[in-house]
């Protein structure tokens, strides 16, 4: 895989983070290591701390990986889980404060230019208002 | 002062600037070593090409005309390169953005 930053993408429901991840690869491409996911392992709506590091360890890159989260817990289980991921790692994840779908398409085309994590992240949240 | 490097082009995109040709745009800016800006006017205001956020909140319309203006040492190639894919339609073909 390439060297390009990791997005991540964290919602209450698995259709809208499969959504966005759709559209970050049909209209930024394949560079970008993606993952994403959405819902509790009971299949209600939700977020879940492990579904969150896998979706992590899925885009993992050595560039770091930046999240985009929809509503509150979707924040806060993220925060877990990047307590929870090895320290090594650590300093590699962000969230972005930026809409989920948006930030994901915007934080993914930086991305694929080879920005860096602090790049990405100030790229996904130039959309929020000022 | 740098010397820059010109071209304009004319949108025929049937809805412009929108997010995948922004997204398209952006990236193949994002490719060379110039600075690469766009505007809707050859006036400005000028815009970086390779800011997505920026390239989109321009809202640049089917019909209008795209100016791109580039400096540095692959400058020449970057305005060809932009001013292509606009006018290839962004090898969408009308396609929806």
């Amino acid at each position: 895989m390439s060297g390009n930053v990791g997005i991540v993408i964290v919602s209450h429901s698995p259709d809208v983070a499969k959504g966005a991840a759709d559209m970050v690869r049909q209209m930024v491409g394949d560079e970008v290591p993606l993952g994403y996911c959405g819902g509790d392992p009971d299949g209600g709506l939700g977020t879940s701390v492990e579904m969150i590091m896998a979706a992590i360890e899925t885009a993992w890159s050595d560039a770091g990986v930046a999240i985009l989260v929809d509503l509150g817990g979707a924040e806060t289980n993220s925060e877990m889980a990047i307590e929870l991921m090895p320290e090594e790692r650590r300093s590699r994840i962000v969230i972005c404060n930026a809409p989920v779908v948006e930030g994901a398409v915007m934080a993914a085309t930086e991305a694929s230019g080879g920005g860096s994590l602090a790049d990405v992240k100030r790229t996904a949240e130039e959309l929020s208002p000022q | 002062m740098s010397e820059w490097a010109t071209g304009s082009v004319i949108i025929t995109h049937n809805v412009g600037l929108h997010a995948r040709p922004s997204v398209k745009l952006t990236k193949l800016a994002k490719g060379f070593g110039a600075v690469i800006e766009i505007a809707g006017s050859s006036d400005g205001p000028w815009i970086d090409a390779k800011s997505i956020v920026k390239v989109m909140a321009m809202k640049a319309k089917q019909d209008s005309t795209l100016h791109v203006r580039a400096t540095g040492a692959d400058a020449a190639a970057a305005v060809t390169a932009l001013t292509g894919l606009v006018e290839r339609d962004f090898d969408e073909g009308g396609h929806v953005a």
